[in-house]
């Protein structure tokens, strides 16, 4: 899932700043698996907003509302008669979803309250650790399910660079070196020989904003 | 046994101290409560192991955003007794009461309520 994390709250009151009255917009999905914007944080927030202006005699009239997912259309469509009369709208959801919610409302300002920090996994309620940096050429079948591009400091697709500790990472020995962690995975399942299958490296210019377009599906004639 | 405990304080029953989430006292705040504060049992021995414990993270947690928005954190507390303690219940009330004396009245509560 998309893990975020709350913006330090000085960051939200500076963002917030003269407006008077705003609508705190969450999303059910992804953010409110990983306890930062769906329904239950936006109730806190919006109280400890509203607690902050009444006590700095800049009262401010906040409403809360969560939709199912803020990246999908379908569930934006609610909002389309409740915005209007807000001075801004807050949002709680992912960097995506934050960006879909002000194409819909292009003439309102709309405040990211969340920062969008990696696609990861739950550890633990609450504890969640990155996984994937969605690269586009997923390499995991193998690195025998180790993420280069994640868990190795310098993203290498092709082996370990000359920093590898037994078993650490030349950059601290919290870390551990992704390149180990495949050989041993790879040692483990007798594919060794694998490791040597060269992967070419990730076209990092003149980068554009992916599309996904699943097969059996086109874009409505409206949009090509 | 009859005790007696300061006769502001307004107690809400809860099953366990785990049932007392942030946005419980978050309200509390909001509709003007000069401090909350939650009694658990003592730690180490919750009927469903950890309620007390999580419930003291809670109040943790409500002592920042207290903080981060201006007030006083130690308007929010945790206390721990067993429930054969009544005198030690009625002496926290007394704590508690005395320190909302020596920081004043809420300063939303006399700032407009939204919620009434
Ligand atoms: S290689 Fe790593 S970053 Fe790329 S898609 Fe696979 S898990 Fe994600
Ligand atoms: S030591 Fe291993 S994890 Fe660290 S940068 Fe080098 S290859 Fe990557």
């Amino acid at each position: 899932m998309i893990v975020g994390k709350r913006k330090p709250f000085e960051e939200i009151k500076d963002l917030i700043g003269p407006y008077k009255k705003v609508l705190n917009v969450g999303c059910g999905t992804c953010v409110a698996v990983c306890l930062v914007g769906g329904e239950k944080e936006v109730d806190v927030l919006s109280a400890e907003i509203d607690m902050a202006r009444r006590l700095s005699k800049e009262p401010i009239d906040i409403d809360s509302i969560t939709v199912e997912r803020q990246c999908d259309r379908e569930y934006l469509e609610v909002l389309d008669d409740k915005v209007e009369g807000y001075d801004a709208l807050l949002t709680m959801a992912c960097g995506a979803g934050v960006q879909f919610l002000a194409e819909r409302f292009p003439e309102t300002p709309v405040l990211p309250m969340v920062d969008t920090t990696f696609i990861g996994v739950n550890q633990g309620v609450g504890w969640y650790e990155e996984r994937c940096r969605s690269c586009s050429s997923c390499v995991l079948g193998v690195t025998g399910g180790v993420c280069p591009v994640t868990m190795c400091a310098k993203s290498l697709y092709n082996g370990p660079c000359g920093g590898t500790n037994h078993g650490k990472c030349e950059i601290s020995d919290d870390q551990d070196c992704a390149w180990h962690m495949i050989y041993e995975r790879l040692e483990k399942q007798g594919r060794l020989d694998g490791i040597i299958a060269f992967t070419p490296a990730r076209e990092h210019e003149n980068q554009v904003p992916r599309t996904t377009i699943q097969p059996g599906y086109k874009k409505p004639e409206s949009e090509q | 046994m009859r005790l007696e405990y300061p006769a502001n304080v307004r107690i809400v029953r809860v099953p366990c101290t785990g049932k007392v989430d942030v946005m419980l006292m978050l309200r509390a705040f909001q509709k003007g409560a000069d401090g909350v504060y939650c009694v658990g049992c003592l730690e180490g021995t919750c009927h469903y192991n950890a309620g007390n414990l999580r419930c003291r993270e809670r109040v943790e947690h409500v002592q920042s955003m207290l903080d981060e928005m201006g007030m006083e954190k130690e308007r929010v507390r945790m206390y721990n007794l067993s429930s054969g303690e009544g005198p030690t219940f009625a002496a926290y009330a007394k704590e508690m009461t005395a320190y909302i004396k020596e920081v004043g009245p809420s300063p939303l509560g006399t700032a407009q309520n939204k919620d009434e």
